[in-house]
């Protein structure tokens, strides 16, 4: 062990001296080169700046003269005016503002407010919208520089029944050696494909069916997170996460330490200049307690469960897009497909009626799992067309002694969606959903929403 | 377990090792500055060009392969202006490498160092794709590609202290190279002085103040929003005042309002190389500009 291991230190060391010796003399004279060089540039500049003031001092002249003739007129208000803004104002520092405003005309077969998916105990925002009109999450971003060491960012969302929410609000270390950017704070998890994506720069109005139920939409914690770009010639990122793991799938625990924990490594690359790739595997545990959510038992009563145990969620992802010589701008195609596993075992508290008329404590263990696989085409600049399929096995959990009273169906949900969109610029989008939602057994939701997103402001590029 | 213990152990300490700096390492955001900095580098850098010819520069993806080579950067050569705002930025916070960040000596804007054009009045996205800097497509001017040599062979000399006589030198040399090469161009297309033009995209504001062209019309009714049968149709009515000989292109857009128009006006489409690599001929900086000067010789005849 010990000699391989100094031997790379050696190896690692050896990097680290320049490859350049210099000398004293060598240095003054490099030095003295540069100086040269920059005075030479700084020479050149000066003699293109007095053509320039002189090229503009004529056309002062012609405008002067035009100017004479209304100059009687407005001569009194001429000469009272500023000839700049003198003072520098407070809010020159101020940070990049963006906001996203979205909304949906949403047509559904089923109530909303009865969102359940057979199985699966969700919990976040994972309904559709109301029937009708109604706004979507608005959202409020502001970033920038703190100083010369760390970077931040504030994310709200404000959610149409007028609450607002910190999405995101993180600082990330940008001085530092070696590539690595830790950031610390709230932010979305980078696990999976489209975790870390804001929800407008989806391709599709609604999370896919495996984010919603074993993520309860997306994975967010208040935490650390460490990223590293391998220094290779093939993109490989690897990652680390702790967090407080206060939300779905965890709960709040009123405990020290750490409470989720996520790894995840992924690899990309281009293959010609026509296509490009990403894939990797995620993997996030967490320890939620007292988990509760209502299921339908085997006498047909509404009762209260309660879950405390280990969850281990993992998520294989790939996307691969598609570009006639890397040129998106035209014509372009996108697959991207996700894998999701979990396990759960612990303990679960049955309570027939939420009134602790009839209770039970036994030992629980699930196995469940879930995908989608999703393909948008731009067939022609601004509109674009896709199509997704998700679904879901929530398995026969063992409910040990409860399962006198609860009983899994085997029934697998799905849900089939395609939509169309048209884009007027980067900033915004018009899109139609078609979708056919089965998450019950017998019962058939099908979809129509017609949703918008704008973008106003700062707005930074999408992830890939 | 050992094993790869020690391949950790390994792959952290060369990660924060200090690269060493055999060659220097330069992301070019596009092809000319790549170009231009293997010019003045020679064997001394290695240049990898984030986008090629046929890919708008506006609109690229912050794809994984560009962030890995961000990553080993020792220098990042961007136009600015803008230009590369859509996923240069993501592109290089993604790479976590502190050393090629804007503001820092790793990173280098060419608009920097040349006078703008088309600095708009008023910034108001109702106007389109517009750049607050000025119009970024500043290479088609060979003159601002000597304006941004020189700042360009400083920064990498200050990066790399040991090579900086040979920066220096290759950078004299470069510089009268092509100063007579501009003297030469600026002679061969004297007769396009005056010339009227229509332009695709407002992509040749540069060219066009280089070489006296007169740019009538645009055929995108704002920079960056496709053209609209209404507008062209404005646009093919405003030719019987001002007639033209040809329209431009840059190699990476689509033709089909460049030929739309060509066909119904009888004027030639003069598809540009727009930068290195955008034809066959375009090989590099020198043959990039004799080759637009050819073509556009051609197309106003």
């Amino acid at each position: 062990m010990r000699t391989p291991v100094s031997a790379a230190l050696v190896a690692a060391l050896s990097f680290t001296l320049p490859a350049h010796a210099a000398n004293d003399a060598d240095l003054a004279e490099i030095r003295a080169q540069v100086k040269q060089m920059k005075e030479s540039y700084e020479q050149r500049m000066a003699a293109l700046e007095s053509r320039l003031a002189e090229a503009e001092k004529t056309a002062v002249k012609a405008e002067k003269r035009a100017a004479k003739a209304e100059a009687g007129v407005v001569q009194s208000a001429a000469a009272a005016a500023p000839i700049a803004a003198a003072t520098t104002s407070a809010s020159a520092f101020n940070p990049a503002i963006y906001a996203v405003l979205q909304g949906v005309y949403a047509n559904l077969s089923q109530a909303p407010n009865k969102y359940v998916i057979n199985g699966f105990v969700p919990s976040g925002d994972i309904a559709p919208a109301k029937r009708g009109f109604s706004i979507a999450e608005s959202e409020l971003g502001f970033s920038a520089n703190v100083d010369d060491k760390i970077y931040a960012n504030l994310i709200l969302s404000l959610s149409p029944d007028n609450s607002v929410e910190v999405e995101e609000a993180y600082g990330v270390l940008t001085a530092l050696p070696g590539g690595l950017r830790p950031k610390f704070g709230r932010f979305l998890s980078s696990i999976g494909y489209l975790n870390d994506q804001h929800q407008h720069s989806w391709d599709f109005y609604d999370a896919p069916l495996p984010y919603q139920a074993f993520l309860g939409g997306q994975f967010r914690s208040d935490g650390l997170q460490l990223k590293w770009v391998a220094p290779t010639d093939t993109y490989l990122e690897l990652g680390a996460e702790v967090g407080d793991g206060a939300n779905f799938p965890g709960t709040e625990r009123n405990r020290n330490g750490v409470g989720d924990y996520a790894l995840y490594a992924h690899a990309g690359g281009d293959i010609g200049a026509n296509h490009s790739w990403r894939a990797g595997v995620s993997y996030l545990g967490l320890k939620p307690q007292d988990r509760e959510y209502v299921q339908v038992d085997t006498t047909g009563v509404d009762s209260q469960l309660a879950f405390s145990g280990r969850s281990q969620l993992a998520i294989a992802d790939f996307v691969w897009k598609y570009a006639p010589n890397g040129n998106a701008q035209n014509t372009n195609f996108k697959l991207q497909g996700e894998y999701f596993w979990r396990k759960e075992s612990g303990d679960l508290t049955y309570d027939r009626d939420g009134a602790l008329g009839l209770t039970n404590d036994s030992n629980y263990a699930s196995r469940q799992s879930g995908w989608y696989l999703q393909g948008v085409y731009q067939f022609m600049p601004q509109w674009r067309f896709g199509v997704r399929y998700d679904q879901l096995e929530p398995g026969s959990p063992n409910y040990g002694s409860n399962a006198a009273y609860l009983d899994s169906s085997g029934f697998n949900p799905k849900r089939y969606a395609a939509m169309i969109d048209y884009t007027t610029s980067e900033f915004g989008r018009f899109r139609l959903q078609l979708q056919q939602s089965k998450l019950l057994p017998d019962i058939t939701d099908n979809q129509v929403f017609l949703q918008y997103v704008l973008t106003l402001g700062a707005h930074s590029a999408h992830k890939y | 377990m050992n094993r790869l213990l020690q391949l950790l152990a390994v792959l952290v300490f060369a990660a924060f090792a200090a690269p060493a700096l055999a060659v220097l390492n330069v992301f070019s955001s596009v092809p000319e500055w790549g170009a231009l900095a293997e010019e003045l580098g020679g064997d001394k850098v290695k240049v990898y060009t984030a986008t090629n010819a046929l890919q708008d520069p506006h609109h690229i993806e912050a794809r994984p392969s560009l962030i890995v080579r961000a990553r080993t950067a020792d220098l990042v050569v961007a136009t600015g202006a803008e230009l590369e705002v859509g996923w240069l930025p993501l592109v290089l916070q993604q790479s976590g490498n502190a050393r090629v960040q804007p503001g820092k000596p790793g990173y280098f804007e060419a608009a920097q160092y040349v006078r703008m054009l088309e600095r708009p009045d008023r910034l108001d996205r109702a106007d389109g794709d517009v750049h607050p800097g000025g119009n970024p497509h500043i290479q088609t001017d060979a003159r601002n590609i000597a304006r941004v040599a020189a700042p360009l062979a400083a920064r990498l000399a200050e990066l790399d202290p040991a090579n900086a006589a040979a920066y220096q030198a290759r950078h004299k040399v470069f510089l009268s190279r092509w100063s007579t090469a501009i003297a030469n161009w600026e002679k061969q297309a004297a007769p396009l002085r005056g010339l009227p033009i229509l332009v695709q995209h407002k992509a040749f504001a540069y060219l066009e103040d280089w070489l006296g062209l007169k740019q009538i019309a645009a055929l995108e009714p704002k920079p960056g929003v496709e053209p609209t049968t209404a507008h062209l149709s404005a646009v093919l009515a405003k030719l019987q005042q001002q007639p033209v000989k040809m329209v431009l292109r840059a190699a990476y857009q689509s033709d089909r309002a460049s030929q739309w128009i060509a066909e119904r006006a009888r004027i030639n489409v003069v598809v540009l190389p727009f930068t290195v690599g955008g034809d066959e001929t375009a090989k590099d900086l020198f043959s990039l500009f004799e080759d637009t000067i050819e073509r556009l010789l051609k197309g106003a005849q």
